[in-house]
């Protein structure tokens, strides 16, 4: 992964658009939040394998990036984004990475299943 | 002398922190040691730093983390559950506990390791130190093995009192902390912070290095 192209990931995400695709989509401040006092509480949401498909999808933002895909009567939506990659199998990844490398959001577009 | 010790985590590296310098004193005794491993650490935070994985390279990474720090604890028999990080609450206790009363009856340990049930922090911790209560009281009462929890929470001495076992680990600190970096993607930026500060803070490095020479265990009771 590497720090986010703004133009490259737009391309990236509109070669997923109008088609059935695997969504892993999370954010999370990490399950020792609240026993490290960093937080209030300890805060992740994640859906693996969600299906979707969306007609618009599009990158904004100056950095850390947002990421909106307008889906058929709803939408999909992450902000925080700072790193992206394709991998070797073809699948959009993003994230967002703090200082200290740790993953604080992710959102990831592939046409097969991720593994579990 | 333990006949054999069964350790039961759910994430690579919790076998790690806080318990590694005791496992390489059973395995340098002679004893062997088995390891159940519950997830991948699929939904780790911790990336590396600066970071070099991905949430889909991570569970490969981590993966070879763990078999890393086995070679180097001197652990033989690795058993991954490949369950899926964060999820083990919402498994079946039953089904989780059958996992690790197969593997009791495989090897008959004579020690039981896990975390302490619901002290671990972690619901997959708390999850798993429940599964494993749950196989071992299945057993006939005179055949039970020892069960050492290790708590996370921060107040387990007020609530759970002194611990039962306290086992001095300096002579195998260098493997300790061997085992600790084979962990690179979730101890890195941990180690890289505690370097900084005992640069800085000579009561800080007293206090850290009695924390790591010294692993406490309290004996969990069943039923």
């Amino acid at each position: 992964m590497g720090p986010i192209d703004k133009e490259a990931v737009q391309s990236a995400i509109e070669r997923f658009v109008g088609q059935e695709v695997y969504l892993h989509l999370e954010t999370t401040n990490g399950a020792y939040a609240a026993h490290r006092a960093e937080s209030a509480m300890a805060v992740c949401a994640y859906i693996r394998n969600g299906k979707i498909q969306f007609e618009r999808g599009t990158i904004q933002g100056d950095g850390p990036y947002r990421v909106g895909l307008k889906m058929d009567g709803g939408w999909t939506y992450a902000e925080g984004l700072t790193d992206w990659e394709i991998d070797s199998e073809g699948r959009l990844l993003l994230a967002g990475n703090d200082s200290e490398g740790r993953l604080a959001v992710a959102l990831e577009l592939s046409l097969t299943p991720f593994p579990m | 002398m333990e006949r054999h010790v069964l350790v039961v985590y759910p994430h690579p590296d919790d076998e790690s922190f806080g318990k590694a310098g005791t496992l390489a004193l059973y395995t340098a005794a002679g004893t062997p040691v088995t390891l159940i491993c519950g997830t991948l650490g699929q939904m780790g935070r911790n990336m590396g730093k600066p970071f070099f994985a991905n949430r889909e390279t991570l569970p490969v990474l981590r993966e070879q983390e763990l078999r890393d720090a086995c070679d180097v604890l001197g652990i033989r028999d690795l058993r991954l559950l490949r369950l899926r990080d964060k999820t083990l609450e919402f498994e079946d206790p039953e089904v989780l506990a059958d996992h690790v009363e197969k593997v009791i009856r495989e090897v008959n340990p004579s020690l039981v390791m896990t975390f302490y049930p619901k002290h671990g922090v972690h619901p997959d911790h708390n999850a798993l130190a429940e599964a494993t209560v749950r196989a071992v009281a299945r057993l006939p009462k005179d055949e039970r093995p020892i069960v050492y929890g290790s708590p996370v929470t921060q107040n387990a001495r007020e609530v759970l009192g002194p611990p039962d076992v306290v086992n001095d680990v300096s002579s195998v600190l260098d493997t300790k902390m061997g085992a600790i970096r084979a962990h690179k993607s979730q101890s890195q930026a941990m180690l890289e912070g505690v370097q900084k500060r005992m640069e800085s803070d000579p009561e800080f490095k007293e206090q850290y290095s009695k924390f790591m020479t010294q692993e406490a265990f309290w004996i969990v009771p069943i039923d």
